[in-house]
């Protein structure tokens, strides 16, 4: 704590995950996240900790799934096609109800796509992505120190729900430089309380069980509203967003990550022009700040999604405003970057309706 | 007076095992079970349950035990050796779990001398889905998907796994064994002893292939199941030890090299 470091957005997320305790991670090479694998295969042995290289995707986070049964704090990090692969054991990992934390640093896609920053995995991230019912919960930073400070958030709420819980991140966060202050003191993971339902050293308790599956007649459907308790709980407590001149906004912007400093640029450009701007950037994407959403929408008539994307945050802002308001989407895809003065001119154009 | 001669091992829990009659799977969790109770390191055990018809293993061995996605057992198993290294950790595998679906999970584990005991049943056959072709499964052999028989100009041949993955420089322990005959169970448990021996002096990655019969999905009565074994599995997929921990070392940390060195 204290002390101001100049990083790039992948290594922040990196050793800030190892000052949150992490000490496993395994993890297959993608650009453009290839710095976190790169820093923490080095970063990990110092603390004692383990990295490894995994042979493909599904491999590494059935790692995962492994070391986190054991107790401890696991991470592993990849862009789109390999969160792809991961969906897998991410879906077993949340039927089973084990703490992980993962980070997808986005790229263009579909497909191979191209390794421009991007953010196509909205909808990947925030409905679950895998098979089955389940939900992770979804940290978007806008910055390089909330690279850093948001592995730490990730991990405590992930073992606070024993779930998964993600940075989603893109192309341009993880490769920028910028000042960083951690702003918690480095977690021992040896000093945290021991897990009552990790495996590993029997002694002198019943054996335990970890899985995902149930096949006696009815059992798995009350597993499963179990996790909908939890999830209830989640978005009535975790939601986090930050607003910015809402009081007197006549438009508002909603977006997330890169796409939310770029609109915060666009507000001021507004603001100079006596336009009342204002923004709401998500930073939980699950929970999503639909009530605060909802709230604004009864006053503000006009909202603009700006997404480097199809257009897939949208849908939730829409949900959450009920018709309320008129929802105009700005998305540039795969690897398309919005600017400022382009994003005003909408905003003008949409007053002008 | 009477004698007692045999007892359930506390390898096992009390839980009735479902498998059909005549299925090799409930002599090999024996055979695992007293191995590891008579090891006396059943409280510092981990099991990993595949899927297929043994998933059930984590109700049935008497140890902490753990149930992940079709073919991912080894990865799991490299997880959470790496994190507990004091724990002996086994994950417990069918043929389309270890030879198809996980065949890349498998092998570099293997590759990676990861610490821990595979135990690879291989019955030639799709059991939990019924009866689909394996990649282990014979030419010629019958399944619900290679209903003329295996056909090695469509589906090729079948994999034998102790050969493939004896060509790999890490594995301390490769062996394959039956359990079709009383002689084969008792050479069997001590390929299964031996296996978890190796990760106990922590000498390396360890694997015993188990010839298993299935007769409800080879569509045939026990006693023809085991005729089988014997008769056309064995002669393909020949019993032995492929690879053994004497004489290895234990690797020496390799000098930092670059790529290309300048002359
Ligand atoms: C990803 C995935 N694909 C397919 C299945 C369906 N499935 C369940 S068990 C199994 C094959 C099991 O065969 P094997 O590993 O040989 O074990 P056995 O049942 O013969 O003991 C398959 C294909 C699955 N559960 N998950
Ligand atoms: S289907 Fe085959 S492998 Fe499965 S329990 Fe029955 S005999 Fe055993």
């Amino acid at each position: 704590m204290g002390e101001k470091l100049l990083m790039k957005g992948n290594e922040a997320l990196a050793e800030g995950a190892v000052r949150a305790g992490c000490r496993f991670f395994s993890g297959y090479p993608i650009t453009p996240q290839n710095e976190v694998p790169e820093y923490l295969s080095w970063r990990l042995p110092e603390v004692g900790g383990t990295f490894i290289q995994a042979e493909s995707e599904v491999a590494a986070i059935n790692m995962l799934y492994g070391a986190s049964a054991c107790g401890a704090r696991v991470m592993t990090s990849s862009s789109g096609p390999g969160i792809s692969l991961k969906q897998e054991g991410i879906s077993y990992i949340s039927g089973a109800n084990l703490p992980i934390f993962y980070a997808n640093v986005m790229r263009g896609g579909p497909g191979l796509g191209n390794i421009a920053p991007a953010q196509g995995d909205y909808y990947q991230s925030t409905r679950g992505g895998g098979h089955g019912d389940y939900r992770v919960i979804v940290l978007a930073p806008n910055s390089v120190s909330e690279m850093g400070n948001f592995p730490k958030r990730c991990y405590d709420l992930a073992e606070k729900y024993r779930m998964a819980s993600m940075v989603l991140a893109d192309g341009l966060l993880g490769q920028m430089m910028e000042p960083i202050e951690f702003d918690f003191e480095p977690v021992d993971p040896a000093k945290l309380p021991p897990k009552e339902w990790a495996l590993g050293n029997a002694e002198g308790r019943e054996r335990r069980i970890i899985r995902s599956y149930d096949l006696k007649p009815g059992y798995l459907e009350k597993m499963t509203l179990k996790l909908l308790e939890k999830y209830n709980k989640i978005e009535e407590q975790e939601v986090k967003y930050e607003a910015v001149q809402t009081e007197d906004a006549e438009i508002l912007l909603v977006a997330y990550g890169t796409s939310s400093r770029i609109s915060k640029e666009a507000l001021m450009l507004g603001r100079k022009e006596g336009i009342k701007v204002g923004l709401l950037r998500p930073i939980t994407l699950w929970p999503f700040p639909t009530k605060i959403l909802g709230e604004l929408s009864g006053r503000i008539k006009k909202i603009l999604t700006v997404e480097m994307s199809l257009g897939q945050l949208i849908d939730d802002v829409k949900l959450a405003v009920e018709g309320k308001s008129r929802v105009y989407l700005h998305g540039r895809p795969s690897g398309g970057i919005p600017t400022g003065e382009e994003v005003l001119e909408i905003i003008k154009n949409i007053c002008s309706e | 007076m009477e004698k007692k001669v045999f007892s359930r091992t506390k390898g096992l829990t009390e839980v009735f095992m479902r498998y059909c009659p005549g299925c090799g799977h409930g002599v090999i969790h024996r055979l695992v079970a007293e191995a590891i109770e008579e090891l006396g390191v059943r409280k510092r055990t981990i099991g990993i349950a595949p899927v297929g018809c043994s998933v059930f293993a984590d109700e049935y061995f008497n140890c902490d035990m753990i149930q992940p996605a079709h073919g991912r057992g080894p990865a799991v198993a490299t997880g959470m050796k790496r994190v507990k290294p004091d724990c002996i950790v086994f994950s417990y595998q069918g043929d389309g779990d270890l030879a198809s679906i996980g065949m890349a999970e498998t092998v570099h584990a293997a590759a990676r001398g990861e610490r821990i005991t595979i135990i690879f049943v291989n019955n030639a056959i799709y059991g939990m889905t019924g009866g689909q072709m394996a990649p282990t499964t014979l030419v010629g052999m019958k399944s619900t998907t290679s209903p003329f028989g295996r056909d090695p100009r469509v589906a090729g041949y079948p994999i034998k796994v102790c050969e493939l993955l004896s060509t790999l420089e890490a594995p301390s322990y490769l062996a394959r064994v039956s359990v079709h005959k009383p002689a084969n169970v008792i050479k069997a448990k001590k390929a299964i002893k031996k296996a978890f021996q190796v990760q106990i002096d922590d000498l390396g990655f360890s694997l015993v292939e188990i010839l298993s019969q299935c007769p409800t999905d080879w569509f045939v009565t026990p006693l023809q199941a085991v005729e089988y074994v014997e008769k056309a599995m064995v002669p393909f997929y020949p019993l032995g030890e492929f690879k053994t921990p004497e004489g290895k070392k234990e690797p020496a940390k390799a000098e930092t090299k670059m790529a290309v060195e300048k002359g």
